[in-house]
């Protein structure tokens, strides 16, 4: 696999904000949609998966269309560029593009447009990209498609093209192939080809999502310097706040197919009107606030698009709903550019006055006690061996790479970092899933290694486990009922006849209703199953609960539900969390201490605010960088550093210091040896030679 | 009752209340219906052989010989008398005993073989799997032709259980491929994990949580593997080794009818062949309607 | 891509190794005296003294060890022994009825090729129309449609339309093209239409699963127009599969000529292995399976080679 190093926008970081003044919005719209509406007929009825929306989007501007799963933002976008499966989707409504209407054209005439004026790139740059063909030949297709360009000119054209994307070495990458390139250099790949033929607009479909936080920020970075360079307009789909707030002009928020707010990126989180878009704003942590402020939630989730509720869709889960609101509520303009779809839009600042009182409200804070620790784990290693063939030596993936670290009774470690830092699999050696290559894991002061079979099934009643996916977490063939009861049954925690009970205790405990024990898993919504997965781990009474990435596949409205859930057991039940995720602001919210992993080890250490305020480790510094703030007001201050290179493979981590590729302040003494770490502050230790 | 979190309102996008499976398959999947259909019929015909046929299998009548079909025989005679539509009935019993038999053992070893190698993994996955793929290497038939020349006849209670034998290993190595597969990504899935963290042993793992979930693959290559069996069965008897006279069977009827009787007595081919083609097509349409059925729930 | 040859091919050795062994203890080790199986077919009562003779003959008087050392020191010289029933070399018993059977399944392999590619692209592309309904009737059929049986369709017809017998003489291609073809044609057939159907059947889920993929997506997202999408985009990526199903479907092709051979009385390794089965010649019932699970192994070890070199990803690691 290749890791080269790969700078991007030449060597020097980038340090002025990239945003200049937004765009002039005077003349015509590029892009005017009028009330589109997109349907779907399936066996089960017919889904209404786009409803009357409408919206513009003028050249050279970056418009971002911000929703939840089901909200119809990615559909919105297909069905512009005309990408809807024939058979089963009807498309109604009104799609100009330069004063041309898109929706009545032919195939052939729209065909004509795809990849030349309208471009699109998707989410995962994994599969995107045809396997079987060259690079080249994949970025030259729409040049000699659409430009019938000859092969010396579109060649030409493709090597100007990967230089722009701030790819090394084009002439060798076009007789490449996919596989041989990693995740962030595919994406630019895809950006490449989208901007062959000089398009005017680019849709981007949720185009970072499946990558690392840092490369992220790279990708980002690129295609907003890409849009006002070029001109370029750019439609950014999105479920990000951060990223809303941070490279867009203008935001229009989706919800149940419907569009509830258009306003500028500054007005719409300065001032947001609609009671979903206020709840999302409150409901998603941020980085930039301390942990003590509990995360405000929406209730309920999104409604099903087979059959959604009269008039105005958020009607069930708003609290300020009046009857009124059985009627579809139109669009009304507070301020020049910024509209809403709600009846009360007037009056909402006036009336809300709890949005305030639950950002001061402080949760008991949760700091666990200093004596009593009740997970150490010393110079954990774990590597595995992968083959590379009969005569070669077989080679070691290190996944985790000498790691000390302490959890106290009581508290919650936030382990952050990006794909290939080893943090599950560091949680999976706690849980005893895997043993270590070496070092120890002492739960309670007992070497989990040493165990036999007897003593370890008692450890493992006392520590648990929540996983990601709610969809395969759950045994697709047992109902929720027998899915928590079986661990009380396998241990006899409890006699027979008083499971039952046990089990709607432990429902109702989660927020889910006890008749929920005779459903499958499949007639769950994610929310759900992933409170059922909390249920059970629950069931055998744990001190300790290893959340692997728990809420990293909800939808934010459910994820602010489920992280409260969590705080408020742990401090009902005095558990202790190992809390694994890579969403700094997430794990800032809810962790007391926080460590962050590269390549298999530790960098810094430090109790949660003060890592946030205070990061000292460059690749630290790197993440908060990287990861945008839901707020573009601070947004437009914050400088940037974005860090350089792509992660390297845990096959082969730098010698020494294994941040030193990408470090700025990395000098050839980091090269010498894996770095100490020191304690600089109370609490607080960083593995770095500079700081 | 704790508030907790926010109690959330009934599941709006939950599936709609679950219709009785059988309806549910019967709406979807026409095709196998009609499948599921033949499959019946072949099976009253086994069962009710006795009262449908208006003949004695074995009844040899010189007079009729060679008859074509009319109305006393409806498929014809051959060239001992017997009359071919009884034959072929009772020729049911044979088929779908020897296929069902050994489509089902064979499929049962295979799957247990498969899941083990899947679950355990490490050594004792290497080794089986050599064995596996050894056996892979020989086509069915020849592999069931060796067994068959070498362990002979062995008729318990009316069933050659040799002739069983001999089809059903073949098959095991198969499903025991597609077992491993099957248990490979089953282990792979977290709900696997949570059972391990939370101490549960490997017998309940196998058992209440892998087991289950092999559950529609496993059927779906049954049906497919009753289907070769038959086939099997029908070119082993064929051949002269599998089932033989006097006992009614396709393939037998088949072999009997070679070369000789081409011009004579065409009825003689034709009909054997269409009683091993619709049973052959009616497992396999029931299969493949039961996996396009069942793989999307699968999936979701 | 070198390491990829390299380690298949090595990979190959221990599989021979292990089914020579698997053959040895196939025919020796099963419940039953297997010289008492054969002198029984023959019919009769037969007496203790002709079982220990008939034994000692053919060498089964040995110890365990000893049959196995003969073995495998009579394999590694290509001595395959000598037929029990003929008593002329295996080897040579083989030799003569290899190019008959060979260059049937040769013909049916290309017959089912050059049938199942276009079929099963045709039927995906025009899915769920009347096209692809008949396309999946027909390749259904040949999954249900016994080879032996369909042989025996093709004489008939033969006979009743036009009145012709198939010769049962092979004569050599180069020889006599036409007559050669006259004799081989319809065993082809036969035996090709289930490898024909299986193939066009894998080509076609192939076919509709590569249509699904992302990359279709972004290829439609670039403007480029169906046709070429089918051809650049989807094809290279649909064959795959169907390479890999084309090596496998090949044993059912060797069974498929066992049996297929007796109905067209043809004089080939599939009729020598039906008589030497019904005779208990076990030498070359040894002989035979053998070089049947040789075969069979060089031409998956082809199929994942050729399998190899097509998918880069395979090609360049």
């Amino acid at each position: 696999m290749n890791n080269e190093v790969v700078s991007t926008l030449g060597n020097r970081a980038l340090v002025e904000p990239a945003s200049g003044p937004a765009p002039s919005r005077a003349g015509e719209p590029l892009l005017e949609i009028q009330d589109l509406n997109v349907q779907f007929v399936t066996s089960h009825g017919t889904v209404r998966a786009v409803e009357g929306l409408s919206y513009e989007v003028h050249p050279g501007e970056m418009v971002a269309i911000v929703g939840e799963s089901g909200s119809g933002k990615s559909v919105s976008a297909l069905a512009v560029m005309q990408l809807l499966p024939a058979g089963t989707a009807r498309t109604k409504g009104s799609v100009r593009f330069g004063g041309r209407e898109l929706l009545g054209l032919t195939d052939e005439e729209m065909r004509k447009i795809r990849g030349r004026d309208i471009a699109m790139i998707f989410q995962e740059p994994m599969t995107s990209l045809n396997p079987v063909l060259k690079i080249g030949l994949q970025i030259t297709e729409p040049l000699t498609i659409h430009l019938g360009m000859d092969d010396a000119k579109s060649r030409a054209r493709a090597i100007e093209l990967l230089t722009l994307v701030g790819i090394t070495d084009p002439e060798s990458r076009l007789n490449q192939y996919p596989h041989q390139l990693s995740g962030g250099m595919r994406q630019r790949v895809m950006i490449a080809i989208g901007l062959a033929c000089n398009p005017k607009l680019l849709i981007a479909d949720e185009p970072t999502t499946a990558l690392d936080v840092t490369i992220q920020a790279q990708i980002l970075e690129l295609m907003k310097d890409l849009s006002r360079r070029l001109g370029v307009a750019v439609i950014i789909i999105t479920h990000n706040l951060g990223i809303v707030a941070r490279y867009a002009d203008r935001v229009n928020v989706m919800y149940a197919a419907r569009l509830v707010e258009s306003g500028t990126a500054e007005r719409v989180f300065g001032r947001p009107l609609h009671p979903y878009a206020r709840g999302l704003l409150t409901a998603v942590p941020r980085l930039d606030r301390g942990r003590n402020a509990k995360l405000s939630t929406i209730d309920g989730a999104p409604p099903n698009l087979l059959n959604p509720p009269s008039g105005c869709r958020f009607r069930p889960r708003c609290r300020f709903v009046i009857d009124k609101c059985l009627e579809d509520p139109s669009f009304m303009e507070m301020e020049p550019g910024h509209l809403a779809a709600c009846h009360r839009v007037a009056e909402i600042e006036a009336i809300d006055t709890e949005d305030r009182r639950i950002e001061t409200a402080s949760k008991a804070s949760v700091n666990g006690h200093d004596d009593d620790s009740i997970l150490a784990i010393k110079g954990a290693k774990k590597f595995f061996p992968v083959r590379a063939g009969w005569l070669r030596k077989p080679k070691l993936v290190r996944a985790v790479n000498d790691v000390t670290i302490d959890i106290r009774r009581g508290e919650t470690l936030g382990l952050v970092g990006e794909s290939g830092c080893g943090k599950s699999t560091l949680g999976r050696l706690v849980l005893r899933l895997d043993d270590p290559t070496a070092g120890e894991i002492l739960f309670e002061g007992v070497d989990l290694a040493k165990l036999d079979r007897g003593g370890m099934i008692a450890v493992r009643k006392k520590m648990q486990v929540i996983f990601q996916d709610p969809y395969s977490s759950l045994n697709p063939r047992m109902t929720v009922g027998q899915i928590i009861a079986e661990p009380i049954r396998v241990h006899e925690i409890l006699p027979k006849p008083q499971i039952p009970d046990r089990v709607a205790e432990l429902l109702q405990l989660v927020g889910l209703f006890p008749y929920m024990a005779l459903r499958y898993p499949h007639e769950l919504s994610g929310g759900q199953r992933q409170r059922v997965g909390i249920a059970r781990a629950l069931a055998v009474d744990p001190r300790v609960i290893v959340c692997d990435e728990a809420v990293s596949a909800l939808d934010v409205s459910i994820q602010g539900q489920v992280i409260n859930l969590l705080e408020e057991l742990q401090q009902r039940l005095g558990l202790t969390y190992l809390f694994i995720a890579h969403d700094l602001a997430v794990v800032r919210h809810i962790s007391s201490k926080v460590a962050v992993m590269y390549l298999g080890r530790i960098v810094e250490y430090a109790p949660s605010d003060e890592l946030f305020a205070n990061p000292k480790h460059p690749y630290t510094k790197a993440l908060l960088a990287a990861a945008p703030v839901p707020d573009p007001v601070i947004e437009r201050t914050r400088p940037r550093t974005i860090i350089k290179g792509e992660l390297p493979s845990p096959l082969n981590p730098p010698p020494g210091c294994v941040f030193n590729p990408r470090c700025p302040l990395a000098t050839e003494e980091c090269k010498q040896a894996v770095p100490p770490t020191r304690e600089l502050a109370p609490g607080h230790s960083v593995a770095c030679i500079h700081v | 009752m704790a508030t907790i979190a926010a109690v959330p309102s009934a599941p709006a996008d939950a599936l709609p209340r679950q219709q009785s499976l059988f309806w549910q398959f019967v709406k979807s999947q026409p095709l196998g219906i009609i499948g599921f259909l033949v499959i019946l019929l072949y099976v009253v015909c086994a069962f009710g052989a006795a009262w449908i046929s208006p003949y004695d299998p074995e009844a040899i009548d010189f007079g009729a010989m060679l008859g074509a079909p009319g109305r006393e025989h409806w498929f014809g005679t051959d060239q001992y008398g017997r009359d071919v539509f009884s034959r072929i009935v009772y020729g049911a019993r044979t088929a779908l005993a020897v296929g069902i038999l050994s489509a089902v053992v064979g499929c049962t070893v295979g799957a247990l073989v498969g899941a083990v190698s899947g679950y355990f993994g490490g050594r004792i996955d290497n080794w089986i799997q050599r064995v596996v793929d050894i056996m892979l290497s020989f086509p069915i038939i020849v592999l069931a032709m060796v067994v068959v020349a070498v362990l002979g006849k062995q008729n318990v209670g009316g069933i050659d259980t040799n002739l069983i034998v001999a089809i059903a290993l073949p098959i095991v190595p198969k499903m025991a491929r597609v077992a491993r597969a099957s248990t490979l990504s089953i282990v792979a899935m977290p709900f696997i994990d949570a059972a391990r963290a939370a101490g549960f042993s490997h017998s309940r793992i196998v058992l209440r949580h892998i087991l289950p979930n092999i559950v529609a693959p496993y059927l779906i290559l049954v049906t497919a593997f009753i289907a070769q069996a038959i086939l099997l069965e029908a070119s082993l008897s064929f051949l002269g080794l599998g089932v033989t006279e006097p006992t009614p069977a396709w393939g037998l009827m088949l072999s009997g009818a070679s070369a000789d009787f081409y011009q004579t007595a065409p009825w003689m081919i034709l009909f054997p062949g269409l009683a091993i083609t619709l049973a052959v097509f009616a497992f396999n349409l029931f299969g493949d309607s039961l996996r396009d059925w069942l793989d999307p729930k699968l999936k979701s | 891509m070198l390491w990829y040859v390299i380690r298949r091919l090595v990979m190959v050795i221990p599989t021979l190794i292990g089914v020579a062994i698997a053959v040895f203890f196939l025919i020796r080790v099963m419940p039953g005296d297997v010289v008492v199986v054969k002198l029984r077919a023959d019919g009769a009562a037969i007496s203790e003294e002709t079982i220990q003779a008939e034994r000692k003959r053919l060498g089964l008087d040995k110890p365990l060890y000893a049959q196995f050392a003969d073995y495998m020191i009579g394999l590694a010289h290509l001595d395959l022994g000598k037929s029990l029933w003929t008593g002329e070399s295996v080897l040579k018993e083989i030799a003569i009825r290899i190019p008959v059977s060979l260059q049937i399944a040769l013909m049916s392999a290309i017959i089912a090729v050059a049938i199942a590619i276009p079929l099963g692209t045709i039927s995906a592309l025009y899915r769920d129309t009347w096209i692809d309904h008949t396309v999946r009737v027909v390749a259904v059929s040949g999954l249900a449609i016994p080879s032996f049986w369909l042989g025996m369709l093709i004489i008939l017809a033969l006979l009743s339309l036009f009145n012709w017998l198939p010769k049962i003489g092979y004569v050599p291609f180069w020889k006599d093209p036409v007559a050669n073809l006259a004799v081989t044609i319809w065993p082809a057939i036969s035996v090709g239409y289930r490898y024909a159907a299986v193939a066009t059947r894998m080509m076609r889920s192939s076919l509709l699963e590569v249509m699904r993929e992302d990359y279709i997506r972004t290829a439609r997202a670039k403007g480029v127009w169906t046709q070429l999408i089918m051809r650049r985009h989807a094809l290279r990526n649909a064959m795959l599969p169907v390479v890999t199903v084309i090596g496998l479907e090949f044993a059912f092709l060797i069974g498929g000529l066992v049996v297929t051979e007796q109905v067209f009385n043809i004089n080939g390794i599939g009729k020598l292995f039906v008589d030497a089965t019904a005779r208990g010649d076990f030498n070359l019932i040894q002989g035979l399976v053998l070089l049947i699970a040789t075969i069979f192994i060089f031409v998956n070890l082809i199929v994942d080679l050729l399998y190899g070199w097509l998918d880069p990803r395979i090609r360049l690691t």
